[in-house]
This record gives C-alpha cells, sequence and structure tokens, in this order.
C-alpha cells in the first residue's frame, strides 16, 4: 500500500491559515489502513485545527481520493467551503486540484513510500514502482528499493551482519536478504551472474508515466 | 612500438604489475577547497615512493577537488594517478564524458567504485546518483577500450566516417574481503573479473586470518591468476584512531591485540607503523598478493618511511 504520515500541525495550521471554512477530507483506501488519513484520523484532526486555529472545520471521507468518481457525494460540500485540506497521499490530493478547479487545495499528509505493514505502528519500503520487476530473479527482494545504492550485483562493503551501514540499527541489508532467500531456495548460481545496467527510462526518470490498456479501454 | 601494444594502457602500473613486480601504491585525498599547494605538498611526499596513486573522488561523500583534476596536476609533476569514479556522483553519461576526458588529459588508471553513500558526507540530502553499480561500472570502461564502444553499444567516434579513439585505462575496483555476507565476497569479486577488471584494491586489512582465509578461497577459484591484487593497509596513528575505524567504518575489522599494543606503546603512531610494516612483509608471503595499497589517511608524509621501512624502495 502507499504509506503516509501527518505532517507537524504547525505546518498544516499555516497551510489553511488565510482561508475561513475548510473541508477536512479523509481517503478510505490506503492511508486508512496505514492509520494516517481515515475516517478515524479526520475524526482527531479536525478538533485540534478547531481548537487551535479560527477557521470552521468540516469533516468528511471519501472511499478513494485517487478516483474521481468517488466526489460526486461531495461536491455540494466541498463547494461551501474556502479551501480543501486532503488527508490522502500525494495522489489524491492532485485528485483534488483536478475535480475542484476553483478550491485551493493542501495537503495534510506526506506520503513517504510503497510498502509493508511490519507490525503495530511499522512500516517499511518496499516497492520504488520502477516499471520492470525483477523480483523473480532476486528471490522476492527488490534490490533496487532495499539496497541503499539500489546496486544490481551484490552487496557494497557497507554490509555488516546483515545491517546496512546507512542505518546500522534499523535497515537490513537489502542484498543479505537477498543472499539467504537464494541459498535457501539453492539458487545462489544465479548470483554469480552480472546484472546489466538497469532501464531507468521506465521509472519516473523517463518522465512521468502513463499506463494505457486497450482491453479496459473498450469494455 | 610493438611493446605499447601489449599493453591495455601501457601506465605505469600495468607495467609494474605485469612484470610481476610488488606493487606499491598510495592515496592521496584532494582537499576540500582550491588550493593547489596543498596537493603540491601531498604530491611531493609520494613522488618516487610508489608506483601509482589513488586519487579520491569526493572520499566519504564530501564535496572535494575533482579526482580527475588533481589526476592531471600530479601526472604534471611526475606522479602516475589512479583516477577513483564512484557511481554516486554520475550517471553512464557524465562517466563516459570524464573518462574520455580524463583520458585526454593523460591518466591511465581507473578505480571503479560504487561509492560512499550520501548520508555519511557533508551533503546528506543530496540525491544518489547510481544509474551503474560498480560493476557495471568496470564493465562499461572495459568495453570503451576492448569492444571500442560506448555502454549504449555505439561505436566511440566522432561520426560515421571517423576514426575510431577509444579512451585505454588500466581498470581496477575494490574489494572488502571483510563486509557480509563472507561467502558471497569471492564470488562477487569474481564477477568483478568477468566484468573486466584488471586490479583490485582491497579494503584495508587488520584481521590478517580472516584475509589469508579470503586469498585461499581467492586462490581456490583461480581468480588470483586472472587479476593483480592489492592488499590494503591503513597505517594506525592512535588508539582512537583505531577504536574509530573498528567501531565507525563499515567492514573494517581491526582486532584487539592491535589496539593493545598502540594502547601500550609509548609513541602510538610509531607504533602504528610498525605494526604497518609487519603487515605489508606478511601480506607480501601471501601466495596472490601482487602489490600493496597504503592508505595513510591525511598522512601522506609517513608513506616513505612505510615503504623504506618495508623494503619496498626500488623506485
Amino acid at each position: 500500500m502507499i504509506v503516509a504520515e501527518q505532517k507537524p500541525i504547525e505546518e498544516i495550521k499555516e497551510l489553511i491559515g488565510p482561508h475561513k471554512r475548510v473541508l477536512l477530507l479523509g481517503c478510505g483506501t490506503c492511508v486508512t489502513v496505514c492509520l494516517a488519513g481515515g475516517e478515524r484520523q479526520v475524526a482527531t484532526l479536525a478538533p485540534i485545527l478547531r481548537m487551535s486555529t479560527k477557521a470552521e472545520i468540516l469533516e468528511n471521507t471519501i472511499e478513494r481520493q485517487c478516483d474521481a468518481e468517488f466526489f460526486d457525494e461531495i461536491k455540494e460540500q466541498a463547494e461551501s467551503c474556502d479551501a480543501i485540506l486532503s488527508m490522502a497521499c500525494g495522489v489524491g490530493v492532485q485528485m483534488v486540484a483536478r475535480v475542484f478547479p476553483d478550491k485551493p487545495v493542501y495537503p495534510a499528509l506526506n506520503t513517504v513510500f510503497c510498502g509493508t505493514n511490519d507490525g503495530a505502528g511499522q512500516w517499511s519500503e518496499n516497492c520504488l514502482a520502477c516499471g520492470d520487476c525483477k523480483l523473480g530473479i532476486f528471490g522476492g527482494v527488490c534490490p533496487v528499493t532495499r539496497c541503499s545504492k539500489s546496486l544490481l550485483n551484490g552487496p557494497c562493503g557497507g554490509s555488516v551482519d546483515g545491517m546496512c551501514e546507512v542505518d546500522p540499527e534499523n535497515t537490513e541489508c537489502g542484498w543479505q536478504l537477498i543472499y539467504d532467500r537464494l541459498k535457501k531456495l539453492g539458487k545462489l548460481d544465479i548470483l554469480a551472474e552480472n546484472a546489466q545496467p538497469y532501464d531507468w527510462s521506465k521509472t519516473h526518470s523517463g518522465g512521468p508515466r502513463r499506463l494505457s490498456r486497450e482491453d479496459i479501454a473498450q469494455l | 612500438m610493438k611493446q605499447t601494444t601489449e599493453y591495455k594502457s601501457a601506465s605505469n602500473l600495468e607495467k609494474t604489475l605485469t612484470a610481476g613486480k610488488f606493487a606499491v601504491t598510495a592515496e592521496l585525498g584532494p582537499p576540500k577547497s582550491a588550493d593547489l599547494e596543498h596537493i603540491k605538498n601531498k604530491a611531493k611526499l609520494l613522488k618516487g615512493h610508489v608506483d601509482a596513486v589513488n586519487i579520491t573522488d569526493n572520499q566519504t561523500a564530501i564535496v572535494r577537488v575533482s579526482s580527475i583534476a588533481v589526476g592531471k596536476l600530479v601526472l604534471d609533476m611526475g606522479l602516475e594517478p589512479i583516477m577513483q569514479m564512484t557511481c554516486r556522483d554520475r550517471n553512464r553519461l557524465a562517466m563516459q564524458s570524464d573518462i574520455l576526458g580524463a583520458y585526454l588529459l593523460g591518466i591511465r588508471n581507473i578505480l571503479c567504485l560504487s561509492g560512499d553513500h550520501t548520508c555519511f558526507g557533508n551533503h546528506p540530502t543530496a540525491r544518489g546518483v547510481y544509474d551503474l553499480d560498480s560493476i557495471q561500472l568496470v564493465e562499461m570502461v572495459r568495453n570503451m577500450r576492448d569492444v571500442k564502444v560506448f555502454q549504449n553499444g555505439e561505436e566511440i567516434r566522432n561520426g560515421k566516417k571517423a576514426e575510431i579513439k577509444e579512451p585505454k585505462m588500466f581498470i581496477g575496483a575494490a574489494a572488502n574481503p571483510f563486509a557480509d555476507p563472507f561467502e558471497y565476497r569471492v564470488i562477487r569479486l569474481e564477477k568483478k573479473i568477468n566484468a573486466g577488471v584488471d586490479f583490485i584494491q582491497t579494503q584495508c586489512i587488520y584481521d590478517m586470518d580472516r584475509f589469508a582465509s579470503w586469498m585461499e578461497q581467492v586462490r581456490n577459484r583461480g581468480l588470483h591468476e586472472k587479476c593483480k591484487i592489492l592488499a590494503g593497509v591503513t597505517p594506525l596513528k592512535s588508539v582512537g584512531m583505531a577504536k574509530y575505524m573498528r567501531d565507525k567504518v563499515a567492514g573494517v575489522v581491526v582486532p584487539d591485540y592491535y589496539i593493545d599494543r598502540l594502547a601500550k606503546a609509548e609513541d602510538a603512531a610509531a607504533e602504528g607503523i610498525k605494526i604497518c610494516v609487519e603487515q605489508i612483509r606478511r601480506l607480501r608471503e601471501i601466495e596472490g598478493v601482487a602489490g600493496v595499497h597504503i592508505m595513510a589517511i591525511e598522512w601522506e608524509q609517513k608513506v616513505a618511511e612505510i615503504v623504506e621501512k618495508a623494503q619496498l624502495k626500488k623506485r
């Protein structure tokens, strides 16, 4: 899922500063699951903003802010406000801007990564959405994401006791994980092959990406 | 004429290693300012004592004078540079462009590195590039030299009818026998050799037993015959430095007995030099070690003494 966290309250207050009537809009998808911008977080943030700012704060949450069709139910309410404070990820915030071209929109969250839930209050990054998945080669562990240098040919000298030198307390060396997995699977021979330079044009390096699927478009 | 064509690059380092002579390289860290005197002073300390000198490339991710510029400066002073190049600061376009430029300036050795992560340096908010990794960089430089093509497969010529003019570098890479996973380290060395590496300089060695065990794996695979391995050493100036290397530098192992020796010595710096000389003598005995790489960090003035005491003075 897309993992996000709430911005510092002072930053949020500064963003909505000049507005008198603000719609605080939650999203029912990823940010609900990662407990950052769902209905409950809207219910928690709204009273804090009411107490600490002069603005009138309206609350609502829609199922998905990344899809225009879910905005119909809140159109009237949104039009009655000076601004929208979105508790969605960056994708949702941009859709709000698109759906309401005349309304200022502000993000209440920082979108941090695509990742997994690793236990209560713990998440970690697992996918950079690089557009050319090599997990089948690397034992189901992504070197592009989980190696701090995105190395494709094994660990640098900073791999010690399974941890990455960039953050030895918390971050595992992605290459140790790849090595361990492939060893278990009896496929270490894969790691003796030289991986060729990556095609970064399929990442954001190639410009903002689009996906068109004729099979869906024709339905 | 005939002799030069036998070499890949005809660098002094290549000739020394090809002749089977025990090679000595050192390290020159460029300054953090446009300080020409600093570079000249360091170069003077090393000149005549080593076969070639590594010019570091923004080492520890701290901005310094570029390795190419300093490489050219020391070359003009009669010292052969090994241009270090990291994958951290450049994409493949910048790398190839710099390799062509460095070659035109007379630089003939390159050391291909991943590069220390930006988080350790003085611009921790910078974006790390890592378009290629160090092994892919090695292969790119090898293909530029031997296949005479850029990384995209295009021939290295300035137009369809122009002559091919490729940069001929003697290609090095690093190896760390002390990082994990230990068993994968030799496989990774073999990958570097397959990518086209001519020489290896290792991370600094203190744990001789672990290094000897790594070299045994190297010999078992015959890798010492496919590339020249220079063993890295870094003289310890003090107990503090030894502990810093042990605790703060990932992939460096400093055994306690060296720390004890430094602590008990009246003159820790002199003891550090003594330890370094002993290490070089032991390393020389190990089959497959083709030379030594002395990384005297901000202590270049001691290189001549170490070389002399280790009886390597012949240059």
